[in-house]
């Protein structure tokens, strides 16, 4: 269960989230839409704090992650982020052999021996849909992969932890439509044991994808219901025009 | 209009030419250096092995026929007195050079114009059963009781594996070029002990941790370093570095081999650390993100994503510093001492391979044997930056497939 009050954030001068509050159901789907610069990644990375690394960055409201709150003092960070993975826009596998690629969060985590990592990164690739195109090049360096399959493999390398959400930042938006559907049906898939949101620029993709959709322009959240409902009768003009293409 | 465009086309056409031509006429400079090394070098191996326009004369009666420039060396340096030691009679040895003859004839006796000086000397030689003449060839001796000795030419093993190196001696001079080999290696290798982990540190902290102020005063004072000439850093080597190690270590001298090495370092610093320090925070801001978001910590993405990524730079760096090392004439040439012997610790004199050159090209006579074996020192170190390029190249090559 995701809980965030009220949320502030600025990049320097400029407020980039305003007054945000919203809950997100475990074990559910998320997506959030809105057109390019409207905060939608800048909100998803609240969730692991990934917006640390940026300098001169301001926050102010809560973030609760199972009645917590992330931004406490007390909170590990690196715990925080085992707990709550990451998928990113561009594949970004390490310059590493495929199957270190899926083990490297179980190696700095100190998370088990050889036996036990090597259990784990077969089941993440099983998990991930990666696992019968790979398992005869575990070696190979994770470039020879394509595009789609890299994704699938950076999809793996973040379930290899066992986090319970996992946020994803526009994840299909640089693959061809076949790897598309590919990784809209893992979202499908995984939905049964992780708690998932997704930011996508594809209306289409988060219609399929999603249980529950949060429409963000310029900081703000505008609508954020089921996603049926939130496509077929929005309530406000603004979801409307943007849903049906009118901009955007 | 059209003819706007005929000289756009012609611009464009000699443009293309000139950045070709500039090209080549630097892959021929290059080729050329490197052939002009070798045949200016390759020579002393057909030269004789003792000076130039002399040759050694021994009485006939001794069975010697011919010695190496070791051997040669040892007699004239009167460390072996007798020919036993060659395999001879045991008849003392008595060195004999040119102005010795005054010793047993007057001037009046030589003729006018020394014409009767090969007669002469022939008839000493007759006379003395142990003696070795070293003469030169426009007054060799005649007489039925003298033998030259044969001279053999500067030989690949001498050259490379000799221990000696005495360019200067006569009548052999001896070229052994281990010392300087191996005083360079020993300089260098002390070099990249020091440099490489103090510049990998510095660039580490550069890119990862060293926040927007503290780089920007770094870097430049960093590429400062790069800038100061090397006799500089050699002044700087032999008035402050030189008394210290000295001071430190309880040395009778401070120009050692050690030195040279602190003094290395520091010139290779910069090269390390500004090629180190770009190809870490060239690693994509999404491998770092990647890395943080599985919850590895900032240390541990640095050694296990950001090192493993900037790899290819990071050897880049060392290949150019141990370059830099190796090649490095002016401040080492100050600093080291520039004893020509075997070295056998960092607490000694030693001389590099550059440093030899710089100092004695100047007074080896051009196509001499010195000469020649200067240029084979040049060649010698020529491979020696080859074979650290490629292995480079290989080994990132490797790496990155």
């Amino acid at each position: 269960m995701i809980e965030a009050k009220n949320i502030d954030f600025y990049y320097g001068n400029f407020q980039a989230l305003k007054n945000i509050s919203m809950k997100i159901e475990p074990k559910t789907v998320t997506a959030f839409i809105g057109p390019s610069g409207c905060g939608k990644s800048t909100f998803l990375r609240i969730f692991n704090r990934m917006n640390d690394l940026i300098k001169d960055t301001q926050m102010e409201g809560e973030c609760l992650i199972n009645g917590q709150n992330i931004y406490d003092k007390s909170i590990n960070i690196d715990n925080l982020r085992k707990d709550v993975g990451m998928v990113f826009q561009k594949p970004n596998p390490f310059p590493k052999s495929i199957f270190e690629n899926v083990a490297y969060g179980l190696r700095v985590n100190n998370m088990g021996d050889k036996s036990f990592i090597g259990q784990r990164v077969e089941e993440s690739l099983k998990d991930a849909a990666l696992w019968d195109e790979v398992k005869d090049k575990l070696n190979k360096s994770a470039y020879e992969l394509s595009g789609g399959q890299q994704q699938r493999l950076c999809i793996a390398r973040a379930l290899a932890v066992k986090p319970s959400i996992i946020l994803m930042d526009e994840p299909a938006s640089a693959l061809d439509p076949i790897s598309t559907s590919k990784i809209e049906e893992l979202i499908h898939n995984l939905k049964n044991q992780y708690t998932i949101v997704i930011v996508t620029h594809n209306m289409q993709q988060a219609a399929r994808v999603s249980d529950n959709t949060g429409f963000f322009m310029l900081g703000e959240l505008i609508e954020y219901s089921n996603t049926k409902k939130m496509f077929l009768n929005p309530e406000k003009e603004t979801t409307q025009n943007y849903i049906t293409g009118r901009f955007g | 209009m059209h003819k706007q465009k005929i000289h756009r086309r012609i611009l464009d056409k000699i443009t293309e030419k000139l950045l070709t031509l500039s090209g080549a006429l630097t892959s021929i400079i290059i080729v050329f250096i490197s052939v002009f090394l070798f045949t200016e070098g390759i020579g002393l191996f057909n030269t004789p092995d003792i000076e130039e326009g002399y040759a050694l004369y021994v009485n006939s009666e001794n069975r010697i026929d011919n010695l190496s420039p070791e051997e040669t060396k040892q007699i004239f340096d009167a460390e072996v007195t007798s020919w036993k030691a060659f395999g001879g009679e045991d008849v003392a040895i008595n060195v004999f050079r040119l102005d010795a003859i005054f010793n047993f004839y007057s001037e009046n006796e030589l003729g006018e114009n020394y014409e009767l000086l090969p007669e002469k000397l022939g008839e000493v030689i007759s006379r003395e059963k142990g003696i070795i003449a070293f003469l030169p060839n426009e007054y060799a001796p005649q007489g039925l009781q003298v033998r030259k000795l044969e001279t053999a030419t500067v030989t690949l093993e001498d050259y490379f594996l000799g221990t000696d190196w005495i360019p200067t001696a006569t009548p052999a001079p001896l070229f052994g070029v281990l010392p300087l080999v191996l005083g360079t290696l020993l300089v260098s290798f002390g070099a990249m002990i020091i440099a490489l982990p103090l510049g990998l540190g510095v660039a580490i902290y550069l890119s990862e941790l060293a926040g927007n102020r503290e780089r920007k005063l770094m870097k430049p004072l960093v590429e400062l370093l790069a800038g100061i000439p090397s006799v500089v850093y050699g002044f700087f080597g032999l008035v402050i570095v030189a008394p210290l190690v000295q001071k430190a270590f309880n040395l009778p001298v401070g120009e050692t081999a050690l030195t040279g090495s602190i003094i290395l370092a520091i010139m290779a610093l910069p090269t390390i650390i500004s090629v180190a320090e770009d190809a870490m925070r060239n690693t994509p801001l999404g491998m770092r993100e990647a890395s943080l978001a599985l919850g590895a910590t900032k240390w541990q993405t640095i050694y296990k994503v950001v090192i493993p990524y900037a790899k290819s730079g990071i050897s880049a760096a060392i290949v150019l510093g141990i370059g830099r090392a190796i090649g490095e004439t002016m401040a080492v040439l100050m600093v080291t001492g520039n004893a020509a012997v075997m070295p056998t610790s960092f607490f000694e004199s030693v001389r590099t391979i550059p440093a030899t050159i710089a100092a004695e090209l100047g007074e080896a006579p051009a196509g001499g044997a010195h000469y020649q074996a200067l240029f084979l020192l040049g060649a010698i170190l020529f491979v020696f930056t080859l074979i650290i390029s490629v292995s480079a190249e290989l080994i990132s090559k490797k790496r990155h497939s």
